[in-house]
């Protein structure tokens, strides 16, 4: 059984979290360009997650997490993964197509391959959390 | 379009229980109204179809890259086709609506029975081969489900399996017969096949093809000696037996065989092999079905008989025959329909369906009696009913077969005279004689059941009174079979001839054996022990054989153990590696030593660490030397500038040891397991795969048999995908298609951690139960 409840952990955990979840979508945002992109980001922010568990236990971390079920998040990035497949249909294009949207005013890039990374993103987090979280249900509910 | 109306009828299927609780036990009846549109409309296709002899072609484009269409067409064999399984479908439907009324699954049933028909009149409609095939799957699927509608009878169940098992054994079969058929013809459409038979029947794939397409075409058709799935699938509803078993996808087959008549029939393959056993079916039919008391059985037996006719009047192939093959499948469509319909109303009236059990109807239920007796006279072939020409047409095409004439016409004969039995057993036995006790008491049927059998009853006595009336139309359908310009002129009265003896002293000879059936029977029961070990019986030994053969395989490479698992794997793939590698391809060792001091550093701690892993006796000694390893694989990767692949590497080795700690404590004591001569076998296994990937990587270092793609990919990265990190570029854009399968994988992989996880803790019970019991 994992324990709990060290001072340093606890420090760290908290303050690590946010600049890991940070970090990720920094890498999510920037992989396209440099090392980084969905997968790597979905690991690291995955990462992030686990440590806080380890150091505050499952509840708190649901908390954390609020409504979110991990297992949702795979559905949803698998979902997002499927969307990303259909636009260049609409242009009658190969299924797959990459497809560019320029945003005017805020010079950003919106593009198929990026809803498709954040597929990938929440699919890899969802994955990992999902399971983590149910070892540690598991450990937990046999003492 | 026709097209469009076929997949519409899908969503209408789809909606059919949202229906049924808007407009209730009326459903069934306006859904009828459905394919009755479609009749209309082919009704409508009349003028240019039959009267002008025209073909409709309907063109519609579906994977247009690989010669895939939709496209319709509409000749007379396809029209004649949809008729029958638009009409019959608008009568089955108003049959079933009451037949099945307040039934709970009434909405599932026209669900599937609405979903059949659209698969089996796109069976019939389709010009690509492959648009056919999947019609043809189509039907197979819907008939399973309607076969095992009652779904909690474990006959039914079983029925359906073994339905399914044989229609797509010989699907699978039909589809390597259409893909050959399509490369031999060099076409996929059907039309185009027609006009090229010459070429088929030189080309060297003709016999294997024509030996997979008949495959397919029997097994759906229950030709000998795949016909015992039909009567077996007796256990669904009746509408589903007068429908499918009798007038329509049990003609799937046949319809295939009158389809390729054109380009693959008139060899002698073809002629011996669909005449004897088409022959062999009709009687095998006609004699298995005397044995039998209960109606259902009893019909299901006369339909393998009528189907037998239809594939050796196809086999025969000559003018005369295709003019008696065309006569013949429209009667028994009309009549065997009809008797069906009848059966299910007795089952429904009286709670059996055992005739010996029913006698003296006819004073409480006389209209069913009425269409009993009319289409039963239909099915013997009596005058002046369709049936009798069709069967007059047949026997004297027989007598003008090529091959084995004699043979036939003896089959024949014997088929006629049971044929007549049968028809006498269902249409008399039940309504003749005293009146007995049935388990539930008689009374005529509600009229939304008897509108259907009489309506083809009363079509089977109209057409045979002016045949004339069907000139054309057979004609025309005889022309896209293979006999163009054929003189049709189809009549009751030939003359006093061969054929038309025949059948009297068939007529007299199966009145006997009606007369003498119980005696008939009795002695039949003999040959009850033979018939044990008829087709059925090596039907039941194959599907044995199968599930001990899997049973065997999973016992041997899947018992649980993860290093078996492991080791089965590395060894199958030493197998395969090994064969293509050393056997296929010398391996050429082409490298030299250039190797600077810090790569050398970072291999040796690999395999220290390696060596560490296999031989150390603690547990978290083990878990680090394998990070040891996995950190190490990471700085490889950045040594040799991949740092996506290094950070990938990195976080998942991390991940591991996450996994690792929450894990620890739960495994099993760290022990040896193995002999020492099994840990000869592990090092023999694990060595030979490290020298082989050795080999296999500094052999493919030499070869350049393709020009790499990296650089098309590192010069289209920034112009066409807008990025500049080529291993993302190549994840999200390039091979996107990849990646989403990947996630895919994941996401079931994770779903399969949580299920196995939670029900583990949701039994705890089970599991010890099973620890002690193991």
């Amino acid at each position: 059984m994992v324990k709990s409840g060290t001072l340093i952990l606890h420090t760290a955990a908290r303050i690590l979290m946010p600049l890991q979840l940070l970090f990720a979508v920094f890498l999510l945002l920037r992989g396209h360009d440099e090392p980084g992109g969905g997968f790597i980001a979905g690991l690291v922010a995955a990462g992030g997650f686990t440590l806080y568990l380890f150091a505050y236990g499952i509840s708190a971390t649901r908390e954390v997490l609020r409504m979110v079920d991990p297992r949702d998040l795979i559905g949803v990035g698998l979902l997002l993964g499927m969307i990303s497949v259909f636009p260049a249909w609409f242009f009658d294009q190969p299924f797959l197509t990459a497809q560019w949207w320029t945003i005017p005013g805020i010079d950003f890039t919106a593009s198929t391959p990026l809803i498709f990374d954040i597929g990938v993103f929440l699919a890899v987090l969802g994955s990992v959390l999902a399971m983590v979280m149910t070892l540690m249900e598991v450990d937990k509910d046999e003492p | 379009m026709m097209q469009i109306a076929v997949l519409s009828g899908f969503v209408l299927a789809a909606f059919a229980p949202l229906l049924y609780r808007w407009l209730g036990q009326r459903t069934a009846a306006i859904m009828a109204l459905y394919p009755l549109a479609i009749v209309v409309w082919l009704l409508a296709q009349w003028s240019t179809v039959v009267t002008g002899g025209e073909p409709v072609w309907l063109e519609m484009a579906w994977v247009p890259g690989m010669d895939i269409t939709l496209t319709f067409l509409i000749d007379g064999l396809a029209l004649l086709f949809g008729l029958l399984i638009a009409g019959i479908g608008v009568l089955v439907l108003v049959y079933a609506g009451e037949y099945l009324r307040g039934h709970p699954d009434l909405p599932r049933f026209l669900a599937i029975i609405t979903a059949f028909m659209m698969s089996m009149l796109g069976l019939v409609l389709a010009d690509n081969l492959v648009t056919l095939f999947v019609f043809w799957e189509l039907t197979s699927i819907t008939s399973y489900l309607l076969i095992g509608f009652n779904h909690t009878d474990i006959s039914a169940r079983k029925a359906a399996l073994q339905g399914l098992f044989v229609t797509v054994a010989g699907g699978l079969a039909l589809m390597a017969g259409v893909v050959m058929l399509g490369v031999a013809g060099e076409s996929w459409s059907l039309a185009e096949l027609t006009t090229r038979g010459d070429q088929l029947r030189s080309h060297a794939l003709y016999t294997p093809m024509l030996i997979c397409l008949l495959l397919g075409a029997f097994t759906k058709s229950a030709q000998f000696p795949f016909h015992f799935w039909l009567p077996n699938a007796m256990a669904a509803p009746t509408p589903v037996s007068a429908y499918l078993h009798s007038a329509t996808m049990v003609k799937a087959g046949i319809y295939l065989m009158a389809r390729l008549q054109p380009s693959l029939g008139g060899t002698d393959l073809w002629v011996v092999t669909l005449s004897l056993v088409g022959g062999v079916t009709m009687f095998t039919g006609a004699f298995l079905a005397v044995r039998h008391t209960n109606v259902k059985k009893l019909l299901a037996y006369s339909t393998i008989m009528a189907l037998g006719t239809l594939t050796m009047l196809l086999g025969i192939g000559t003018e005369g025959a295709l003019i008696a093959f065309v006569t013949f499948l429209l009667a028994h469509s009309l009549y065997k329909g009809a008797l069906f319909m009848v059966a299910g109303i007795l089952d429904h009236e009286t709670g059996t369906k055992d005739v010996t059990a029913m006698g003296g109807l006819r004073a409480l239920m006389p209209i069913t009696a009425g269409v009993a007796l009319v289409a039963a006279l239909s099915l013997a072939g009596v005058p002046p009913l369709l049936g009798f020409i069709g069967k007059e047409l047949m026997l004297d095409s027989v007598m003008n077969a090529s091959h084995y004439k004699a043979l036939l016409l003896l089959l024949a004969f014997m088929a006629a005279i049971l044929t007549i039995a049968v028809a006498a057993i269902v249409a008399l036995r039940p309504f003749f004689g005293e009146q007995r006790q049935t388990p539930r008491a008689a009374h005529e049927a509600p009229l939304a059941m008897l509108f259907g059998p009489a309506v083809l009853a009363g079509a089977s006595l109209l057409l045979g009174l002016v045949p004339g009336s069907l000139d054309r139309l057979v004609g025309v359908t005889v022309a896209g079979i293979g006999a163009a310009g054929a003189d049709v002129h189809l009549a009751l009265w030939h003359g006093i001839n061969l054929p038309l003896l025949l059948s009297l002293a068939a007529l007299a000879l199966g009145w006997v054996t009606y007369r003498r059936w119980d005696r008939v029977r009795a002695r039949l029961a003999y040959l009850d022990p033979l018939m044990a070990r008829g087709p059925e019986a090596a039907y039941d030994a194959v599907m044995l054989g199968v599930a001990g053969g899997a049973e065997w395989q999973t016992r041997l490479l899947q018992n649980g153990y993860m290093r078996n698992y492991v080791l089965v794997m590395v060894a199958t793939l030493i197998a395969l590696l090994g064969n293509s590698l050393l056997l296929r391809h010398s391996p050429e060792i082409a490298f030299q030593l250039d190797v600077h001091f810090h790569e050398a550093v970072v291999v040796s701690l690999m395999a220290m660490a390696a060596l560490f892993a296999t031989i150390t006796r603690s547990r978290l000694g083990a878990v680090a030397s394998v990070g040891i390893m996995g950190f190490s694989i990471a700085l490889t990767f950045i040594l040799f500038s991949a740092p996506d692949l290094g950070i990938t590497q990195l976080l998942v080795e991390t991940l591991t040891v996450i996994l690792l700690v929450l894990v620890l404590f739960r495994l099993p004591r760290f022990a040896s397991l193995s002999t020492p001569l099994e840990r000869i076998r592990d090092l023999l296994v694990a060595g030979s795969m490290g020298v082989l990937i050795t080999l296999l990587v500094l052999t493919s270092w030499g070869i350049d048999q393709f020009i790499p793609i990296s650089g098309y990919m590192v010069d289209n990265s920034v112009p066409l995908a807008h990025g500049r990190n080529i291993v993302n570029v190549i994840l999200v854009d390039y091979r996107a298609l990849d990646t989403l399968g990947e996630i895919f994988v994941l996401a079931l992989a994770a779903i399969g951690v949580v299920a196995m996880l939670k029900l583990r803790a949701a039994k705890p019970t089970d599991e010890t139960k099973g620890r002690s019991d193991g």
